[in-house]
C-alpha cells in the first residue's frame, strides 16, 4: 500500500515510516499541511495517516478540504486526544477511522484494510503466484474461479508468502507478522495456521512446503 | 444561592396593598357620601315639614292659632316607620306638641332652619327648628317650630348603602388582586423565559443568550453573557491544555513504541525479543491507564449534566461493532450482532453510551480466546438490555460486585493490558441513564456476559 503520513514529530514519523516499510509498504512523509497538499497533487495514495495537531494548522481543516476534493483519499487520524471527546467530531468531519497514540501497527494495518474495503478496494493490491491470486484488501484467495474468504491471521500469513514466493521464511519471522506484539504466541501456533492454509490452498496451483530446520516457503504444486 | 424575597411576590403584594387601600378609600368615601345624602334628604323633609307647620301659623286678634296640616306630619311618614315629635313654642313656652322636646341651643335665625341631632326619650333623633315671626308689626312674636324624627330610616338607608359599598369595594379589591397577580406574572415572564432558555442548554453550550430581553434585565443578561464568554474561554483553555498535555506525553510514547516494534523485528535472540515485548506491554499499560483516566473524567463530567436526546441503540451497536471489528479480527474473533427487531430509542447521551459499550466490547475481545465468538445483543421488553457475551476466560474468582469499583480488575488478567476503569465507566454511564450494569459469569469459568439495563420509558 502507498501511504502519506502527515506528522510533525520527526522521530515518530521516522519510526512509523521504518516500521511500515518493514511490511513492504511505501510511505511518503509530510511534516506540514502545506507539504501534504503538494504531495497529494503529484501522487496517488491509498491512504492518508494524519496527525491532528500540526504546526501550520489543524488537521481537521485538512480533512474538511479533502472531503470536498474531487479525488478523495481515505484518511485515518492518529490522535493524541482522549477517546471520548474526539470521537464524534473526527468521524463527522470526514475521517474514515482514528487511532489514539501510541498504537499497535498490526491494528493500524487491520484498520487500513477495513477502511480500504469500505472504500471499494485498491486495484494494485492483488498479488498473483501461478494460478492463484491474493487480494489482501478484500481478504480473499482466488483460483480456478473459486473465491475463498480468509480469516485475518490466515491472510496475514499468506501475505508474507505472496510477497516472497519461493523464499524461505523462519517461524519467528512468520510469528512476528501474524501476531500483534500484545498477543502471546508460541512457535507451535504457526504450525496450526500453516495447516489451515494448506487446507485453503487445496486444489490450487500453489502449496506451502516445510523446509526442515529453516521454516516454510510457498512453491508451485 | 439563597432565594431572597421573590420579586413576583413583592410586586403582587404591593399591587394588592394599593388595591386594598383604594378599596378602603372607595368604601369610606361612598359611605360618607351616602350618609350625607341620606341626612340631607331627611333634613329636607324635616325642614319642609317644619316650614309647612310654620306656614299654617296664624295670628288672630286673640292670639296665635295653629291649624296643624296633616301633610306636615304625613310627609315624614314616607321615610320609614320612624316616630315623629314636634313642638311649637313661643319664647320657650310650648304652644303645642311635646313639652320636653328641647329647643335648639342656638336660636335659629329667620328663614334659616337649624339642624341638630340629639338623644330624646332614649332614641337618637334629628331635629330641625325654624323661626317664624307672627303678629302685627308692633307685637311680633317669634315662634319656634321644631320637628324631630327618629333615625331608624336613616340608619337603614346608610346600612344598605354601606353594604353595597362594602360589596363593591370587596369586588374591586378581588378584581384588582387578580389583575395584580396577572400583571406580576406577565411582567416576570421574560425572566422565566430567559432562565428556561439557559437551563435547557447542554453542558457545552456556552453561546450568548440572544432571546428578546426586556430593558430592565438587559444588564443581568449582559453580565450572564460575559460570564459565559469567560467560562467558554477558560474551558477551551483547559481543553487545549489537556489536549496539548496528552499530545506531549503520547507522541513520545508512540515514538518509543514504534521504534520498539522496529527493533523487535530486527532482533533474533528470544530473550531480547521478550524484553522488547515487555517494554511494549509497559508502554501500552501506561498509555491505556492515562487514556482511561481521562475518559473516566470525561464520562463523570458528562454524566453530571446529562444531555438527553433520542439515541437509536441498534445503530449505535452497529457503529461500535464496526469500530472494534478490526481489533477483533486481529485475534480472528467474530462479533455477532443481534439488534432488536424494531428500532429501540432511549433518551440519553450518545457519546456516553458508545463509550460504555465500547469498553465492554473491548474487554470481551481482550479476554476472549483466539477464534472466539462474541455476541452483542439488544433485547427490549419491559426493560432494554444491551448485552455483550463472550466465551472468554471470565473474571476468575472475584466478587463480581467489586468489578465496577475503580482500578479493580478480574482475578485472572495476567498478560492483558488494562486499567480497571472500563467497567467503572460502563457502570457510571448506566447509572446516569437510570439503568444498571449486570455482570454474570459462567460458573465453569468460560464466558461472561456484561449487560447495560436501561429502564423502558
Amino acid at each position: 500500500m502507498r501511504f502519506l503520513l502527515i506528522e510533525d514529530n520527526q522521530k515518530l514519523a521516522n519510526a512509523i515510516v521504518e516500521r511500515l516499510s518493514l511490511d513492504g509498504h511505501a510511505i511518503d512523509h509530510a511534516d506540514t499541511l502545506e507539504t501534504a497538499e503538494n504531495c497529494i497533487k503529484v501522487a496517488d495514495y491509498d491512504l492518508i495517516l494524519l496527525d491532528i495537531m500540526l504546526p501550520d494548522g489543524d488537521g481537521r481543516n485538512f480533512l474538511k478540504r479533502q472531503r470536498k476534493a474531487e479525488k478523495r483519499t481515505p484518511a485515518i487520524v492518529i490522535t493524541a486526544r482522549s477517546e471520548v471527546s474526539d470521537r464524534v467530531n473526527l468521524l463527522d468531519i470526514g475521517a474514515d477511522d482514528y487511532m489514539t497514540k501510541p498504537f499497535d501497527f498490526s491494528e493500524l494495518e487491520a484498520r487500513c484494510r477495513a477502511v480500504l474495503r469500505r472504500q471499494g478496494g485498491v486495484a494494485d493490491n492483488r498479488k498473483t503466484f501461478e494460478n492463484t491470486a491474493l487480494d489482501s484488501t478484500e481478504g480473499v484467495l482466488q483460483f480456478d474461479g473459486q473465491v475463498i474468504q480468509l480469516r485475518n491471521r490466515e491472510l496475514r500469513l499468506l501475505e508474507v508468502f505472496f510477497n516472497g514466493p519461493r523464499q524461505v521464511f523462519s517461524k519467528t519471522h512468520l510469528i512476528d507478522r501474524m501476531f500483534s506484539l500484545s498477543d502471546e504466541a508460541s512457535e507451535n501456533a504457526i504450525e496450526v495456521y500453516v495447516a489451515r492454509l494448506r487446507k485453503r490452498l487445496e486444489g490450487s496451483g500453489v502449496r506451502i512446503e516445510t523446509v526442515r530446520g529453516l521454516g516454510y516457503r510457498m512453491v508451485p504444486v | 444561592m439563597k432565594a431572597h424575597r421573590s420579586i413576583r411576590r413583592r410586586l403582587f403584594f404591593q399591587l394588592a396593598g394599593v388595591a386594598a387601600l383604594l378599596s378602603l378609600a372607595f368604601f369610606l368615601v361612598v359611605r360618607e357620601l351616602a350618609e350625607q345624602a341620606a341626612e340631607a334628604s331627611q333634613d329636607d323633609i324635616l325642614a319642609a315639614s317644619a316650614t309647612s307647620i310654620a306656614d299654617s301659623l296664624n295670628s288672630e286678634t286673640d292670639g296665635i292659632t295653629l291649624d296643624l296640616p296633616y301633610s306636615a306630619l304625613s310627609m315624614l311618614g314616607t321615610i320609614n316607620e320612624d316616630r315623629v315629635f314636634y313642638r311649637v313654642a313661643a319664647n320657650d313656652k310650648t304652644l303645642t306638641g311635646y313639652d320636653d322636646l328641647p329647643s335648639p341651643r342656638n336660636s335659629p335665625q329667620l328663614g334659616t332652619p337649624v339642624y341638630t341631632t340629639y338623644s330624646y326619650r332614649g332614641e337618637v333623633v334629628r331635629a330641625v327648628s325654624v323661626v317664624r315671626s307672627i303678629g302685627p308689626a308692633t307685637d311680633i312674636t317669634e315662634i319656634v317650630v321644631t320637628v324631630a324624627q327618629t333615625r331608624s330610616g336613616f340608619v337603614a338607608i346608610t346600612q344598605r348603602i354601606t353594604a353595597t359599598a362594602t360589596g363593591i369595594g370587596l369586588g374591586f379589591f378581588l378584581l384588582a388582586t387578580a389583575l395584580s397577580l396577572l400583571a406580576s406574572n406577565s411582567a416576570l415572564a421574560p425572566i422565566a423565559r430567559i432562565a428556561d432558555s439557559v437551563a435547557r442548554r447542554g453542558p457545552k453550550e456556552l453561546r450568548a443568550v440572544v432571546a428578546e430581553t426586556p430593558t430592565e434585565i438587559v444588564p443581568l443578561v449582559v453580565a450572564l453573557n460575559s460570564f459565559m464568554a469567560r467560562l467558554r474561554a477558560s474551558l477551551l483553555q483547559t481543553e487545549d491544555f489537556i489536549a496539548e498535555a496528552a499530545h506531549r506525553v503520547r507522541t513520545p510514547l508512540a515514538t518509543v513504541r514504534a521504534q520498539a516494534e522496529v527493533t523487535y523485528r530486527k532482533l533474533n535472540k528470544p530473550e531480547h525479543k521478550k524484553a522488547i515485548r515487555e517494554m511494549i506491554g509497559a508502554i501500552d499499560e501506561s498509555s491505556r491507564s492515562a487514556g482511561q483516566m481521562l475518559d473516566h473524567a470525561m464520562v463523570t463530567f458528562r454524566a453530571d449534566s446529562l444531555t438527553r436526546v433520542d439515541v437509536d441503540l441498534n445503530s449505535l451497536m452497529a457503529e461500535v461493532c464496526d469500530r472494534l471489528r478490526p481489533t477483533a479480527d486481529l485475534k480472528d474473533i467474530t462479533i455477532r450482532q443481534f439488534p432488536a427487531e424494531a428500532p429501540v430509542l432511549i433518551k440519553g447521551d450518545r457519546i456516553l453510551i458508545q463509550a460504555a459499550l465500547q469498553n465492554i466490547l473491548d474487554n470481551a475481545i481482550k479476554y476472549s480466546f483466539d477464534d472466539g465468538e462474541i455476541a452483542v445483543k439488544i433485547e427490549a421488553d419491559t426493560q432494554i438490555r444491551l448485552s455483550v457475551s463472550d466465551l472468554g476466560r471470565g473474571f476468575g474468582d472475584i466478587d463480581l460486585e467489586q468489578l465496577t469499583t475503580r482500578f479493580v480488575r478480574g482475578a485472572n488478567v495476567e498478560g492483558i493490558v488494562g486499567s480497571g476503569l472500563g467497567l467503572t465507566i460502563a457502570d457510571e454511564v448506566a447509572t446516569a441513564h437510570d439503568g444498571r450494569l449486570e455482570i454474570i459469569q459462567n460458573p465453569e469459568g468460560v464466558g461472561a456476559c456484561v449487560s447495560i439495563i436501561f429502564p423502558r420509558i
